[in-house]
């Protein structure tokens, strides 16, 4: 079966900086990494595919050129092949005209089985791609899968990690899936997959391509607008701080549990 | 007046999901500022207190009951609501930002073509155009941006379950419910099997009084006490990502951007910093005490009681004094 994972390139959040005056990320700072959900979402089609055998995953990334990389990250991993979508164009699409985009391949490749995308972008944090990619194309999907239970010609059963408890869910073929860390540990890229990585050319996609017109993608395609950036500002004042014992500490904490009728 | 403000409920079973009242607390300062009706749509089947909804504030409720409309299944309800949200064309659409609202809002604005904003932590409608001006932490939570639909409709979005409280009660309160029994005529390509249900021992999200342990606490076997005095609390544990990430505690525990917002009544911040990651998930709770030995924490500029001090050494008396307490009653 034919799988797609989706895999985007994001600024590693933990090291960003913010420009002081106007509020952004100073990208160029930054260094750029694959989603690390995205490699759950890698993981995933692996174990897909080491239950059933004959499957060919490829790897789709948007963005810029450099976005290579992910691409490149994935198939030294295991993945067979990588398609990136690029085009000046595409830049500053929102969560919509991201899926519409991803969309326009998926309905030009032939038949394919799955889409698996990870739960979120650690940048955007929105984890709409996968369901609104779904909704565009007409797809069951099914978000937050845990784990894979049994996949057949036609359908798969997947279990969903979701509030109160697990759903087992069984879905028809084609689909698309999202999944969470409870997925298993991905694996690390192999010596010999780095060297495949090395060998195998990336597929790239733009506008013309594609077949699409230049409105429907990108910022002029999205539906949401930024219209301002600003740091948080905490809503509440802090009030007393005080140096104290340990005594004299536990002393406060019960005192105002007990104003507050909790002892 | 304007178009309807309608808000996404969520069941539990045959029960209203109790984030469908929060969402009204959302919702009506924004109904109220465009002049517009509060509705709310839920599907289900045998709900019980249909009517709580109006008392929490909806002036509609429009209740699509049908066998097949029992549990959630993303393809059935889309077929009820795309057709609904066509109909009523809505200004704004809301959603608990719950496993379900983060799965059918993308897939209805999907479908719908339309904007939607996930997890934000504030709405408001701007005057001069009357859009909903959506915010929500972006770039890792690093900053709020002002998110806007501008050319679309409905504005979608969703917000996180206890980022506010629901409206006070009102048993008085007037409203219409409109039952609507829907054909059907899907046959879902999406079929729950089996549910296994895990029991949570105090569910952070509900718990009225949580202690949370960061990086502070030094080790996992100084964690585990927190655990201890919650125990004789009655508290849920909470954690920040740091401790989380290092394996002592499992990530249902996270509270933070990443992680669950709480709001209980007593939030007690143990060895926690207060990165702005962390005070996005726990920032509303009723009140907040934190003990940290670095009078400059951040986590001081939230707390209600701030105790600058060694964990270390308070907890052990803590636990002591709480444990005589209750042998004492
Ligand atoms: C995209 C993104 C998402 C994130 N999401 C979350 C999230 O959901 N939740 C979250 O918590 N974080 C989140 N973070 C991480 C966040 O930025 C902080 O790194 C984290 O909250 C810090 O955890 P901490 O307070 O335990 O550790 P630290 O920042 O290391 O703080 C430890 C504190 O303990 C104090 N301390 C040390 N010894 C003692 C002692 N003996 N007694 C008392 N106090 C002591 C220190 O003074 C210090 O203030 C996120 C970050 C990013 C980039
Ligand atoms: N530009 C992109 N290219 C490829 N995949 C993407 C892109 N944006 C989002 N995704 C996929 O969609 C998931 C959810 O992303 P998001 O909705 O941005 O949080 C990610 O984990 C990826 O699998």
């Amino acid at each position: 079966m034919n799988i797609y994972v989706l895999v985007k390139q994001v600024p590693a959040t933990d090291k960003v900086k913010i420009d002081e005056t106007t509020g952004t990320m100073k990208r160029e700072e930054v260094e750029a990494v694959i989603n690390p959900l995205d490699l759950y979402a890698i993981e995933g089609a692996l174990r897909i595919r080491e239950i059933y055998n004959d499957s060919h995953i490829t790897a789709v990334s948007m963005g810029p050129s450099k976005a290579e990389e992910v691409l490149k990250e994935a198939i030294s991993m295991g993945c067979d092949h990588g398609i990136l979508l690029s085009d000046r164009a595409f830049a500053g699409a929102d969560t919509w005209a991201t899926s519409y985009t991803i969309a326009s391949l998926i309905k030009k490749m032939g038949d394919f089985s799955l889409i698996i995308t990870g739960e979120k972008a650690t940048d955007g944090e929105t984890g709409q791609v996968g369901p609104s990619l779904a909704g565009q194309l007409n797809l069951p999907i099914v978000t937050y899968v845990g784990s894979i239970v049994e996949v057949r010609d036609d359908y798969i059963v997947v279990e969903r990690e979701i509030e109160y408890g697990t759903e087992v869910v069984r879905v028809k073929l084609p689909a698309v899936i999202s999944v969470v860390k409870a997925i298993g540990e991905p694996r690390l890229p192999t010596l010999r997959g780095k060297i495949r990585a090395r060998e195998t050319r990336i597929d790239v996609y733009n506008l013309e391509s594609l077949g699409l017109n230049r409105e429907e993608v990108g910022l002029s395609g999205s539906p949401t607008r930024v219209v301002k950036v600003f740091y948080p500002r905490i809503s509440r004042e802090g009030k007393k701080v005080k140096t104290s014992t340990p005594d004299e500490a536990v002393n406060s904490i019960i005192q105002f549990l007990e104003i507050r009728g909790i002892l | 007046m304007s178009k309807d403000v309608i808000i996404l409920g969520e069941t539990k079973g045959e029960k209203i999901h109790p984030v469908t009242y929060e969402l009204l607390a959302w919702g009506k300062g924004l109904s109220e500022k465009l002049n517009s009706n509060l509705s709310v749509v839920i599907l289900g089947k045998n709900l019980e207190g249909v009517e709580e909804i109006i008392y929490y504030g909806a002036d509609k409720v429009y209740y699509f009951e049908h066998s097949a409309l029992d549990i959630f299944n993303v393809e059935i309800y889309s077929e009820v609501l795309v057709p609904f949200i066509k109909k009523m064309q809505p200004e704004i659409v809301l959603a608990g930002a719950t496993t379900t609202g983060r799965t059918i809002m993308p897939y209805l604005a999907g479908k719908l073509k339309t904007g939607l904003t996930a997890d934000c932590t504030s709405l408001d409608i701007e005057e001069k155009t009357g859009l909903l001006l959506q915010t929500r932490p972006a770039i890792g939570g690093n900053v709020l941006a002002t998110i806007k639909t501008p050319l679309h409709k409905p504005q979608m979005a969703t917000v996180r379950p206890k980022g506010k409280r629901p409206l006070e009660r009102d048993p008085n309160r007037k409203g219409d419910i409109e039952i609507i029994r829907p054909e059907i005529n899907i046959n879902s390509r999406i079929e729950r099997l089996d549910f296994k249900t895990r029991e949570e021992e105090v569910s952070l999200v509900d718990a009225e009084i949580v202690v949370s342990g960061g990086k502070g606490l030094k080790d996992p076997q100084n964690f585990s006490m927190l655990f201890e005095i919650s125990r004789i609390l009655g508290a849920a544990v909470g954690a920040s990502r740091s401790v989380v990430d290092m394996g002592w505690v499992e990530y249902p525990h996270q509270v933070g951007l990443s992680g669950k917002t709480v709001n209980p009544r007593v939030y007690i911040a143990i060895g926690i910093s207060g990165a702005v990651q962390h005070l996005a998930g726990m920032m509303n709770s009723e009140s907040i005490i934190a003990i940290n030995k670095d009078p400059e924490a951040p986590i001081f500029q939230v707390a209600d009681l701030g105790i600058v001090g060694d964990a270390l050494e308070i907890l052990p008396v803590l636990k002591k004094r709480l444990e005589e307490r209750k042998r004492n009653v």
